[in-house]
């Protein structure tokens, strides 16, 4: 998915860029990368948005160097113990080290977003574009199915999914990619439909082009914009959907560090040592709170609509 | 208007029937005998066939589908795996729990909601809307099941104010209703705001503000009105993000709600409960979309009636 939509972006940038306007203006942004990159600082909280994401896409990757200790290691002789020199983030009620599990954590964050919302994208966008771009009957029963998977409120569907698949880290992120299509599908088919009328659309097809050669490089990288920006906005809410199952004990399973299922046994230790939870908790915030402010960003960058203003 | 109701009520009919089949072929996929499920682990190989015949479930699927079909449209949705009663018993103690939450919750997200909204949109760009716009980022990034950890930390744990789980007294209702209606506060706070400052820099206000009304009679006599019509349908849609999040929020303050049951009844493998657990959270967001649609209408007659 990914790798095709990137594939053609460089075409389309070619054919957009207004070449002697560059020359003219010296002072504006000349490529359009600059110019997105100028509509990205205008967002004020991005950069440190995405610089938030930056540390811990970092510390995801450099986990087993960082951590001080094993994330799976039990030592019962320091149960519980509060946060100190050689626990920065105190120990979990098995007497693990919770700074190191945070950090093994991140790396189950970052698949939990970037699996669920890919794989919700490669199902869910050709979905969606094929029904605008079909139409018809097509069209009608394509979207019913999509109003039938909208009827569940919130995770509702995901637990649903999970409740048949079993409970795993691996079941959870499938269901949160089916409960994250629909989105996909609607906003592929929205766009399809307003890309479908142009006049180029119909100079392709007036050419003899295939069907799916005019859909996959000339609607899909004209749309490509609007999903990217959704889904930055999706990677967030699929970690905290993902991490709510596993909260409900419906994902990870112990003794995976997932900062969910963390959450859902510090609770049990709230009383008497409430870092069990807060760690995790503030992980989750933190890293949530990044992927929002980067989106916001990325939305001013990349939204056509959001450039004109 | 009429035209209206009765297109929306023909579109129910497929979502309504998709719905019940995925609730229906739950018991179907689940890996494992369905029989053998309900007839127990020690069951023998006897009993076995004795429930799949006794509940039919040897029939054809589509036959299977409509007898489901014909018993929950007479309110048997078939009995409880752990209690062995009907579930709907259950459901019903549990449903009204699940509401009471969501109301109390719906109406301190919508009421906060509409006030800061308002606030922000009359001083935009100013500190205060600056720093509601950071508190509601914050608001929006923290998982409700953290957010209820901490209120409960703060105030039943250090403070010793409000009571930790269950349900009794209205003071059960503060920190469960503020878990879940906090992230409604700043969803709400937002497109209130957005309305309000598009209508604000219409003419017809430019007017009022000239012919010399005082500022709150301009903004909330005639700005709002017009900024409240999307606000509508946002809060319909946010009731049923809240059906959704009940299951969360039920689970940490304990709350015996649907939510909760249907967590528990998940880990039980109480697949009846669970079904009908889901049929119920699901039928009521699409019954609350459809009164969210018709509210719309009957608020905006600009719109068409297609």
């Amino acid at each position: 998915m990914s790798a095709h939509t990137q594939d053609y972006a460089p075409r389309e940038l070619d054919t957009s860029l207004p070449l002697p306007l560059a020359e003219e203006e010296a002072a504006a942004p000349r490529s359009r990368l600059q110019r997105q990159w100028s509509q990205f600082r205008r967002s004020k909280l991005a950069l440190p948005g995405a610089v938030i994401v930056i540390v811990f896409i970092l510390l995801a990757i450099a986990a087993p160097v960082l951590a001080p200790w094993d994330p799976y290691e039990n030592n019962l002789m320091d149960m519980l113990v509060p946060p100190s020199w050689a626990h920065p983030f105190g120990t979990d009620e098995l007497g693990r080290d919770i700074l190191s599990r945070i950090l093994y954590g991140a790396r189950l964050s970052m698949v939990e977003g970037l699996f669920s919302v890919g794989l919700a994208m490669i199902v869910g966008v050709p979905f969606g574009m094929l029904a605008a771009y079909v139409g018809g009957r097509t069209d009608t029963v394509l979207m019913r199915i999509i109003d039938v998977l909208l009827a569940f409120p919130g995770v509702l569907l995901a637990i649903v999914i999970v409740s048949i698949l079993g409970a795993s880290l691996i079941n959870a992120m499938i269901a949160v990619a089916i409960y994250t299509m629909p989105i996909f599908a609607r906003l592929a088919r929205g766009s399809t439909l307003s890309v479908k009328q142009e006049p180029y659309i119909e100079a392709c097809r007036a050419v003899g082009m295939t069907h799916s050669r005019i859909l996959f490089r000339h609607i899909l990288p004209n749309i490509a914009s609007t999903l990217w920006v959704m889904a930055a906005l999706r990677v967030s809410l699929a970690i905290l959907t993902a991490s709510s199952l596993s909260f409900l004990g419906l994902g990870a399973q112990p003794p995976s560090p997932e900062w969910g299922a963390m959450l859902a046994t510090g609770r049990n230790y709230m009383l008497i040592a409430p870092h069990v939870a807060l760690f995790p908790g503030a992980a989750i915030v933190l890293l949530v709170l990044g992927l929002n402010l980067l989106q916001d960003g990325l939305r001013m960058a990349l939204d056509p609509k959001m450039a004109e203003r | 208007m009429l035209t209206f109701l009765v297109r929306r009520l023909m579109q129910l009919i497929p979502v309504v029937f998709g719905v019940s089949l995925i609730v229906f072929l739950m018991i179907h996929v689940i890996p494992g005998d369905p029989a053998q499920l309900i007839a127990g682990p020690d069951a023998t190989p006897e009993d076995v066939e004795v429930v799949r015949t006794s509940l039919g479930l040897d029939r054809p699927l589509p036959v299977q589908y409509l007898s489901f079909v014909g018993k929950a449209l007479t309110g048997d949705l078939g009995m409880s795996f752990r209690t062995g009663r009907p579930v709907t018993e259950e459901i019903g103690a549990r449903y009204g729990n699940t509401l009471a939450l969501g109301l109390v919750a719906m109406a301190f997200g919508t009421l906060v909601g509409l006030a800061v909204g308002i606030v922000t949109a009359v001083f935009r760009g100013g500190w205060i809307d600056n720093t509601v716009l950071g508190i509601s980022l914050l608001g929006i990034s923290v998982p409700p099941f953290f957010l209820g950890i901490l209120l409960m930390l703060l105030f039943s744990v250090e403070l010793n104010w409000l009571p930790l789980t269950g349900m009794g007294s209205w003071q059960n209702f503060v920190l469960p209703s503020l878990t879940l209606g906090i992230p409604n506060v700043a969803v709400i706070a937002r497109i209130t705001r957005a309305n309000l400052v598009e209508v604000l820099q219409q003419d017809y206000v430019r007017t009022a503000q000239a012919k010399g009304l005082p500022g709150t009679v301009v903004v909330l006599r005639h700005a709002l009105r017009n900024a409240l019509i999307p606000v509508v349908t946002v809060v319909g849609l946010q009731m049923g993000y809240l059906l959704g999040g009940a299951v969360v929020t039920e689970t940490v303050f304990a709350w015996p709600g649907i939510g909760r049951l249907l967590i528990q009844s998940i880990s039980s493998r109480d697949f009846p409960m669970v079904q009908a657990s889901v049929l119920m959270l699901a039928l009521t967001f699409v019954l609350i979309n459809l009164i969210s649609d018709i509210l719309y209408r009957l608020v905006d007659p600009r719109i068409e009636i297609k």
